[in-house]
């Protein structure tokens, strides 16, 4: 115990004194995670829309009309003919093209139906599909509105005998901030801990000094304590920061769930993490090996965790790496503690998967970690 | 008169793939005295010594250190050891105090220890306006003699320097000298790898590595009249010219 403490002082000491690394603790998590979510946002916004009108009627003008009232579209060009707006396509300057061709007005009144041309720039793929779904809506309000004006005549029928009413549980606004706060809180915790951990004891094998701890009686379990637990306690301190500082007073996001609960998997979790960073330092001898070595996997850890994309629409092979992902888990209870307010046995399954990831990692870590080379 | 024995190897060997960095050399150091372990780079002396300090496992052959095994004991042999490396390796973002603490407490001395042994040890180097400085804006020199301080801090048995001087001054090697001396006489076995002959000659008895061999083993002085000159530096190179090895 008395060598831990010396080892926790002098690790304690290195770190208050390095003011990077307490920028690095305090400024950018709190900074990234103001940020990053406002960029996060999956609602599609800004869809760009070209128009070429033929008709140049009251109906096509109000039709456009209501395009552009819509806060999902802005307009960026009336054009007169298909192959002058297709030249926008090719510049990338739209999404969408609507074409009204000639006689619009005069169809719909007189035969009752019309139709419209609508092409899709599919290079962004989810920008075009929603951006055309919203046009429909939009096109379908204004027919239903037409016939009522126009025609002056009563739907004799519903458009629809069956509509569906959703109600949104446990984020009623369809706020993606909601969901994608705790999902980069998560990550933030991930990144720090697995870099700092890494990197911290590789510098002590660059600069020579772990060759002497390694002559010392010092044992191998109090060595790898004496830096896991300084991060350990960063980790929990980032943790706290976001949480309660930007989630709740930036975002307003109060955690429906027990935070203690959130607090008992955030324990696991950075033991987890931080013998991952272990395991990384024991396989680097370079400070410049560990961070592409932690980048690598890190890149995987953030792109199929679920935190963007869900993994339910994976494919299977995809699934799987997903589920060897600690970090996949810790969003999942994030969200599910925060958003919906799951209890322990919600979650108890997640709870022994980040044991597993903590004894695999640590284990693995400490059998690879020597005092004596080959 | 029969010595302590505090170092004994017999066949010790380092193989790193098809290269005997280290091929079977056999020797045996005495308490208290200072032993130079010379030898030109690349010649394998870093290997023998850090495989004497626990840092490499043997391919083959046996060492035992302050009468503890290498193999088996090595956690025993680290206690009665210190280790002061090529790489100068205080922490230097430690001020001096900070370092003396910190590596007195992980060899178990207490707070009263530490405390006495540290005012004694900064009065000794004359470090009193730099107690609290951090180590990494004080002079090489001082920092090599303050690293050698702290590796007998916990008064070892033995103590290996390995290339203590590279780098330093004439004025500062030969007060880091005087600072061996004072350990050899409280009964610190050193053991020490050095390229300056001058050196060589302030040691009891040196050893001569050539291509991971021990070429020779004897005091300066009988060294010389068996080459028949009156410099270390001619015994080098005479036993130096026969290397095959590049050095590195």
């Amino acid at each position: 115990m008395r060598t831990l403490r010396f080892l926790l002082q002098k690790e304690f000491r290195q770190i208050f004194r390095n003011p990077t690394i307490l920028r690095m603790i305090m400024v950018l998590p709190i900074v990234q995670l103001i940020i990053l979510p406002l960029a996060a946002d999956y609602e599609i916004k800004n869809v760009n829309i070209a128009i070429v009108d033929h008709d140049h009627s009251t109906s096509s003008q109000k039709l456009i009309g209501e395009i552009g009232a819509s806060r999902y579209f802005s307009i960026t060009d009336y054009g007169s003919s298909f192959a002058q707006s297709y030249e926008l396509f090719q510049r990338d300057k739209a999404d969408l093209i609507l074409e009204i061709p000639q006689n619009f007005e005069r169809t719909l009144v007189r035969e009752g139906h019309e139709n419209y041309f609508l092409a899709v720039n599919a290079i962004n793929g989810t920008k075009a599909i929603v951006g055309s779904n919203y046009l429909s809506r939009i096109v379908n309000d204004f027919n239903a509105n037409l016939r009522l004006q126009l025609l002056k005549q009563p739907l004799s029928t519903p458009p629809q005998a069956i509509e569906a009413a959703a109600i949104n549980w446990y984020n009623p606004l369809l706020n993606y901030r909601l969901f994608m706060v705790p999902g980069i809180l998560v990550f933030l915790i991930t990144m720090v801990a697995t870099y700092m951990c890494a990197l911290n004891i590789v510098k002590e094998k660059e600069i020579g000094t772990i060759e002497q701890i390694n002559v010392t009686p010092v044992k191998k379990y109090h060595f790898i304590l004496g830096k896991l637990i300084p991060f350990w306690l960063i980790g929990m301190l980032i943790f706290t920061l976001g949480l309660f500082i930007v989630a709740r007073l930036v975002y307003g996001i109060v955690p429906v769930g027990s935070v203690l609960l959130l607090y008992a998997y955030l324990a696991i979790y950075l033991v987890a993490m931080l013998g991952f960073g272990l395991l990384i330092s024991t396989y680097s001898n370079t400070q410049q090996q560990a961070m592409s070595l932690a980048f690598f996997f890190v890149m995987i850890f953030l792109l199929m965790s679920g935190l963007f994309t869900s993994i339910d629409s994976m494919p299977t092979w995809a699934r799987w790496i997903a589920l060897a992902n600690p970090v996949t888990y810790f969003i999942e209870v994030m969200r599910m503690v925060v958003l919906k307010g799951s209890g322990f046995a919600d979650v108890k399954l997640h709870f022994f998967a980040m044991l597993g990831f903590a004894i695999v990692f640590n284990g693995w870590a400490v059998m690879s970690y020597k005092k004596v080379s080959g | 008169m029969t010595r302590e024995i505090v170092i004994k190897t017999e066949h010790l060997t380092k193989r790193f793939g098809d290269f005997i960095a280290t091929n079977a050399i056999s020797f045996e150091v005495y308490a208290g005295e200072i032993f130079g372990f010379l030898g030109a780079n690349g010649a394998g002396k870093t290997t023998a010594m850090k495989m004497l300090c626990g840092l490499l496992t043997p391919s083959s052959g046996s060492a035992s250190i302050a009468g503890f095994d290498i193999y088996k004991q090595s956690e025993k042999i680290k206690k009665s050891i210190g280790y002061m490396s090529q790489k100068f390796s205080l922490y230097e973002d430690l001020t001096t105090l900070e370092n003396i603490s910190f590596f007195g407490g992980i060899y178990g001395l207490s707070d009263a220890q530490i405390k006495s042994k540290s005012e004694k040890l900064i009065g000794q180097l004359g470090l009193q306006n730099e107690m609290k400085k951090l180590v990494g804006e004080l002079p090489l020199g001082w920092k090599q003699k303050l690293a050698f301080s702290v590796a007998v801090l916990h008064d070892p048995k033995i103590v290996f320097l390995d290339e203590p001087t590279g780098g330093v001054d004439p004025v500062t090697r030969r007060q880091f000298w005087d600072l061996i001396y004072d350990a050899a006489a409280r009964g610190i076995t050193v053991f020490v790898t050095t390229h300056y002959m001058d050196e060589a000659e302030y040691c009891d008895r040196i050893s001569m590595m050539v291509d991971g061999v021990m070429k020779e083993l004897d005091t300066p002085q009988n060294l010389k009249s068996k080459y028949n000159t009156t410099s270390m530096d001619d015994v080098f190179f005479e036993l130096a010219r026969g290397a095959k090895r590049k050095a590195d």
